[in-house]
């Protein structure tokens, strides 16, 4: 489904009472907003409510952690589920004598993501120290690119419907600043029984790449369209699986607000964002806090917040109190990082040292949008259709094997994808992949359709029956319920006649 | 010119030391006097140089699984543990302020 854009006017209401769990006033309750943009962006006026109108700006930091075999700079493997600091090489505990060594895999995934996101890479770019303390991070320091990343001034478009109307979507693009690679940190539970941490290094180390987006998005729908947009593009690169709920893909949000041609406000950073739903909530939560401590006379504080999902607000983050000095210096174990293209390719070098960024850029696949033009183009359905065969894993493929497979035209076989199979699916909570239905089944019951041998609406009856899964096929799921379509004349004419000699006798 | 309290006391929170008397602190300010004969070289139009490494080649290592699975090599330098996890304070205890800091700088 594709992200509503914020369409329209919003008016301010002022709510006084409604308590909002867990802290004294705050934002009114859902639905109620004071965020006024459209989709074209910017502010519309307020309106009736004589207030002035707010413009809120939003900017992401999203991390995404590379699909690689080994760590970013050591050779211990990276995977999800594993016993506590088993993937933990001596590098990754920081034990003193150890160096870090740079990962090819992680340095290509990083081009290709800076071409897919219309980058300039940089052919040299440099590693620093970002230093803090925190239990998770044993060196005291991250290595990220500060002064020099790997990849800049790109963007990034993304589609949104405005007004909740599927046929009306509308293009945005957000600029993006920076991809950077850095080391991601271990992992802490805290355990406040016992008053202690316990801390799992097997994350640390682990590749990630941080994509910065400039401030131009302006409500939570437009960062989770945003989002999602990279997301689909990072899995089809493959240079991250980007699944969120694994931490592969993590969001913080910057936040502020500002009246029309005044300077931008005082901004927030929102952190702990787990799902794209909250990042959305998150963020408008976040606006609608903003809004109204300046409404009341108060002030922002610059300051990061964490996104409580089951009380739906954001709350001061403990530990992150006055401005972080990070003390960044150059990472002083790691020559700068050179890449080529063809015209630069150092003849006498070994093959395996040198990464050439034409010939990355030459083996990039083809990107979501690229393959929603060439669903149009090729088959005919409309763009909001190819947007939502995207947008779900698989399904762009199931509706691709049913065309292939039926004579039915693509234009009528995408209405059975789209609100029979695709509607199925969403009502059970089932993946493509979980699908009882499988394409064959489904291109099987669309040519006894095409070829008149039933109707259509005793196709749907067959669809009822095929989606128990009981193993028929739809031939035999029509015999059964003696579906077939009557084609001849002789016993037609009887039946009316039947039908018409019944009446008469009433 | 000295160093204010101020900025002693930032700097003992960010890198967790103690300057502990008025020697340390003397210490500190001929540091920075030692380090400031650095400015008097005319640095203009030239590239700072991060590293004696800056002009050698950045290796690049396979992507290959070759290390970790030493678990119980890395506990052993645990002094608490938990089940295979390493065992640290819940989160970071905040340093008290300079005003209820009963440290040497109050007195300076």
């Amino acid at each position: 489904m594709a992200a509503r854009g914020c369409g329209g006017v919003w008016r301010w209401a002022r709510q006084r009472g409604a308590g909002w769990p867990g802290s004294g006033p705050g934002p009114s309750p859902r639905g109620q907003r004071a965020v006024a943009c459209n989709a074209r962006g910017g502010a519309v006026p307020a309106g009736k409510s004589g207030l002035a109108p707010w413009i809120p700006v939003v900017g992401l930091e999203i991390h995404a952690q590379i699909s690689s075999n080994s760590k970013l700079f050591s050779g211990s493997q990276v995977q999800f589920a594993a016993p506590p600091n088993s993937l933990v090489s001596f590098f990754d505990a920081s034990l003193p004598g150890t160096l870090p060594v740079l990962n090819r895999r992680c340095v290509e995934a990083a081009v290709m993501t800076g071409l897919a996101l219309n980058c300039s890479i940089n052919k040299k770019s440099l590693f620093d120290r970002k230093h803090y303390f925190y239990a998770d991070l044993p060196a005291g320091y991250q290595i990220t690119q500060q002064r020099v990343p790997i990849a800049v001034n790109g963007s990034l478009s993304y589609s949104l419907c405005i007004d909740n109307k599927m046929s009306q979507m509308v293009t945005k693009t957000v600029r993006i600043k920076q991809i950077q690679l850095e080391q991601d940190s271990g992992k802490s539970l805290h355990d406040d029984t016992r008053s202690q941490t316990l801390v799992d290094l097997n994350r640390a180390g682990v590749g990630l790449m941080e994509v910065v987006m400039e401030p131009d998005m302006c409500c939570g729908e437009e960062a989770a369209a945003a989002v999602r947009e990279l997301q689909l593009i990072l899995q089809t690169l493959g240079s991250s699986q980007a699944v969120m709920a694994e931490g592969q893909l993590r969001v913080d949000a910057n936040v502020s607000v500002h009246h029309p041609g005044e300077p931008y406000g005082v901004r927030t950073e929102v952190k702990n964002i787990n799902s794209m739903r909250f990042l959305a909530k998150a963020v408008d939560y976040e606006i609608q806090r903003q809004i109204e401590e300046l409404e009341n006379g108060g002030t922002i504080l610059n300051e990061t917040r964490a996104f409580d999902s089951k009380l739906g607000c954001t709350v001061p983050m403990r530990d992150k109190e006055g401005k972080q000095d990070y003390r960044f210096m150059p990472e002083p174990n790691l020559p700068p990082l050179i890449l080529y293209d063809t015209k630069s390719l150092p003849d006498n070098m070994n093959h395996q040292q040198v990464i050439n960024i034409d010939w990355i850029h030459e083996r990039l696949p083809d990107l979501p949008s690229v393959k929603r033009e060439k669903l149009v183009e090729q088959y005919g359905i409309l763009p909001e259709h190819s947007f939502t065969l995207l947008n779900e894993d698989g399904l762009a493929e199931f509706f691709e094997t049913v065309v292939k497979q039926t004579q039915m035209k693509p234009k009528k076989v995408i209405g059975w994808i789209l609100n029979d199979l695709f509607s199925y699916l969403k009502k059970h909570s089932l993946t493509v992949k979980e699908s009882p239905v499988s394409s064959f089944l489904l291109a099987d019951l669309l040519n006894l359709l095409e070829k008149k041998e039933i109707s259509s609406t005793a196709a749907k009856r067959v669809l009822a029956e095929l989606w128990k899964g009981e193993g028929k096929t739809p031939l035999e799921i029509v015999k059964e319920q003696k579906l077939e379509l009557l084609q001849d004349q002789k016993e037609l004419e009887q039946i009316c006649q039947a039908v018409i000699d019944g009446q008469e006798n009433e | 010119q000295k160093v204010s309290v101020e900025m002693l006391d930032h700097l003992e929170h960010l890198a967790l030391v103690d300057f502990r008397d008025s020697e340390g602190v003397e210490r500190l300010q001929k540091a920075i006097q030692f380090a400031d004969q650095l400015q008097e070289v005319n640095t203009d139009g030239v590239e700072p140089m991060d590293s004696v490494l800056e002009d050698r080649c950045l290796y690049l290592r396979e992507d290959d699984v070759t290390e970790g699975n030493c678990t119980k090599e890395l506990l052993e330098n645990a002094r608490e543990k938990v089940e295979e996890y390493f065992v640290a304070p819940p989160g970071n205890i905040p340093l008290p302020k300079l005003e209820e800091q009963d440290t040497f700088l109050q007195g300076s």
